[in-house]
């Protein structure tokens, strides 16, 4: 990324399209400089929600990707809950800071979804909880002295935990994600991935992705949205390697020397970063190192322009009659 | 509900042989013609997809009960909850085994799971009806034993706890065959993680009173630490494989992973040697003799108590349970008699009445009938009076007006011969 600004460089280049070759350096590029400034100050928020049922790691991996205690870990429900008789919705922020940069980063969680004996729409909660976000965003937006930074609560990502049976999807499954994948960005991943060996995960991996494109269940990153042949390459690698297979530990252990995160067995120690082991460290670089704006403009510009264009129709014709 | 029997306390008095006698050999002889017959066991796994049951079963039996050429039910799709049954013959040391393996695919896996447990029990119920049916019968020289001795249930590897479908099933369960939950895919769990999910699972199973398959005590103290040291394991964690990795030289059965070799028969990686140990080679008599003695009786008395209570005042049989099917009958018989006697009197009452009725109203109707042709005959005659008074005022009638008309003539007659004397006169002038 450009630190400082080229300027030889640029003045001495004829192919500047249809405009006039520039007789000295001007600083236009400087405004990525000031772009970069001012995102540091204001900081930005970013809001992800994990859904799978309970005992898949959910809270785990939410603390192994931002490197800190976000997510209240359950350790037994006997302790101080039971588990929930309907799907409730908890929403942490945390502020942390990284380089100048600071991020508000709001965990949503689900307990107690999938885990009744009847779970039949137990996805409506969460669908409620999504939408009620896009309407308070609507609301502000519409309103006539508007705040100058409206808070951005929307739910940017929404990690789905697959269980890793081996064999195939759960019904449960393909029907959450059918019913949200046109509301918010859904990131399936493989929960708990220790439990299979490779050839296991890669043949699970291979139906997964069948049956999801049969389903029509579109994740993120989803092929419509890709804007150029850059990134619909760069895209389409990720999409092959989806869902990732992920293990979350906020333990360390002492390997070769290198302290690492790390899961200890009585037959070695299962690496969290280390590619070989699992996906993690793809997952988190997709998600955090290179997708996290896109994230939120595909939910800014996509999801939230769906939501508002159905609200304002509806108003229109309820004016209309 | 008849509970585990107890050691029975001898009161007969020992006493001491002088010489061998030779009934010291009775164990062997029973032994060798139970070899002849051949044993039964009937499995039964139960658990959500995925958690591999098919694996732990060819672990355990060292087979392919499901092979490439009959995939077993992970390879397909199930909406409902079905119930499968295998059978698999196998042979070793001249002792032969027949062994039932019932499957549940689809418990579990859809989105609303309740009743999921309702295949499985009347699975089991049809079973022990079976069994019933088949002691009850009069020629009773082949009784194949079908029941099922013992149910593993999966627990799916959360570290957390027991799901509420978890608690549900065993709950309905427990009374009705012996069940032993099994943490299945161990190899998730760290040990620490391992022993807190274990405990959890103790203290869930002990708080809902779920009744897993105890270990009975022996006399043998050896016997004895082991069973305890399996008790403090419970419930058993294991891991399944069929395949063979070598580990430093050794030909081992385990899973490979990046990091090491989970070894399946290592007591340090899972639990599995304690459950096939426990399961095949010290406690497979001993869970069928449960199943039989404890589980079936249940079953049996209630299903027998149930049918007795039928057609007799249920006031009466509270205490009376314990009679003979014979003499049941026949006092039901005698009922049944009584009853038919009391319809028959009550029968011919009927019919009497019915006879009385009838003759009555034709008594009545006749006396109707009569009166009014004493009516009829009356309105007659006055109808024939009536007439002929009329026809005789007719009859004056007509007379005086002939009288009238003669009277008229005459006149008539006068009066023209008048007139004829008068035109003779007037034509004079």
């Amino acid at each position: 990324r450009a630190d400082r600004p080229h300027g030889h460089g640029l003045s001495s280049s004829h192919n500047s399209s249809g405009g006039s070759t520039l007789l000295g350096y001007i600083g236009i590029d400087t405004i990525i400089e000031q772009m970069r400034k001012k995102t540091m100050k204001t900081g930005f928020d970013f809001n992800i929600m994990v859904v799978g049922h309970s005992g898949l790691g959910k809270s785990t991996l939410v603390n192994t990707l931002f490197k800190s205690h976000v997510s209240r870990k359950s350790a037994g429900w006997a302790r101080d809950e039971k588990i929930p008789k309907t799907v409730e919705i908890k929403a942490v922020s945390h502020v942390i800071e990284e380089g100048g940069v600071k991020m508000k980063l709001t965990v949503v969680d689900t307990p107690g979804f999938g885990d009744q004996i009847n779970n039949d729409n137990c996805w409506e909660p969460i669908s409620k909880y999504i939408n009620e976000q896009y309407e308070k965003f609507l609301k502000e937006e519409v309103n006539i002295t508007r705040k100058k930074r409206i808070p951005d609560t929307r739910v940017h990502c929404c990690i789905y935990f697959i269980s890793p049976t081996g064999h195939f999807l759960r019904q449960l499954d393909t029907e959450f994600m059918k019913r949200l994948s046109h509301s918010v960005n859904i990131i399936p991943v493989i929960a708990k991935a220790d439990t299979m060996t490779l050839e296991e995960r890669q043949e699970f991996k291979q139906r997964v992705r069948k049956e999801l494109e049969v389903s029509g269940i579109e994740f993120y990153p989803q092929k419509e949205f890709d804007e150029d042949m850059e990134d619909k390459s760069d895209n389409d690698k990720i999409r092959e390697a989806m869902p990732f297979a992920v293990v979350g530990s906020d333990k360390e252990y002492q390997v070769n020397g290198k302290r690492v995160l790390g899961r200890k067995t009585a037959w070695g120690i299962v690496e969290v970063e280390n590619p070989n082991h699992c996906e993690f460290a793809q997952l988190r670089d997709f998600l955090i190192r290179s997708h996290l704006q896109d994230l939120k403009e595909v939910t800014h510009n996509i999801h939230y322009e769906t939501y508002r264009a159905k609200r304002l129709n509806e108003n229109g014709e309820y004016y209309n009659q | 509900m008849i509970e585990r029997p107890e050691t029975a306390v001898p009161s007969i008095a020992q006493r001491n042989l002088e010489g061998y006698v030779g009934f010291a050999n009775l164990p062997n002889q029973v032994y060798r013609k139970s070899v002849k017959r051949g044993f039964e066991f009937t499995l039964m796994v139960v658990g959500e997809s995925g958690l591999g049951k098919s694996t732990l079963i060819n672990s355990l039996f060292l087979t392919d009960l499901y092979s490439k050429d009959y995939p077993g039910p992970s390879q397909r799709i199930k909406k409902t909850v079905q119930v499968e049954q295998s059978k698999v013959l196998i042979k070793e040391g001249g002792v032969q085994l027949t062994l039932t393996i019932v499957d549940t695919p689809g418990f579990g896996d859809a989105v609303d799971n309740s009743n999921c447990w309702q295949p499985v029990i009347n699975y089991i119920d049809s079973k022990c009806e079976d069994f019933l049916n088949a002691e009850s019968r009069v020629n009773r020289r082949s009784m194949p034993d079908n029941r099922v001795h013992c149910c593993l249930y999966f627990i799916a590897p959360s570290g957390h706890g027991l799901k509420p479908l978890d608690i549900e099933f065993m709950k309905r369960l427990h009374d009705k065959v012996n069940v032993i939950p099994l943490i299945a895919k161990a190899d998730t769990l760290t040990p620490e993680e391992c022993q807190l999910f274990k405990k959890q699972i103790m203290k869930e199973i002990q708080e809902h009173k779920i009744k897993i398959y105890e270990f009975p005590d022996t006399e043998d103290d050896d016997d004895n630490k082991l069973i305890r040291k399996i008790k403090e394991k419970m419930p058993l964690a294991v891991v399944g494989s069929n395949v063979v990795i070598e580990v430093n030289g050794k030909k081992v059965r385990g899973r490979q992973y990046p990091w090491g070799v989970a070894e399946v028969e290592n007591g340090e990686h899972c639990d599995f040697t304690v459950l096939r140990n426990m399961l095949i080679r010290t406690h497979m008599q001993d869970l069928k003799d449960v199943t039989n003695n404890v589980h079936y009786e249940n079953y049996r008395s209630k299903k027998l108590a149930a049918v007795t209570c039928n057609g007799v005042d249920t006031s009466k049989t509270k205490g009376q349970l314990t009679k003979s099917p014979l003499a049941q009958m026949e006092e039901e018989r005698r009922e049944h008699v009584m009853k038919m006697k009391k319809m028959e009197a009550e029968m011919e009452q009927v019919f009497e009445m019915k006879v009385k009725e009838k003759k009555q109203k034709l008594k009545d109707s006749e006396a109707e009938l009569e009166r009014r042709h004493e009516q009829m005959k009356r309105n007659l005659e006055a109808q024939y009076k009536e007439l002929e008074e009329k026809r005789r005022v007719f009859e004056e009638e007509k007379a005086n007006w002939e009288a009238q008309q003669r009277i008229l003539e005459q006149q008539k007659l006068d009066a023209s011969k008048t007139m004829e004397k008068n035109k003779k006169k007037g034509k004079i002038f």
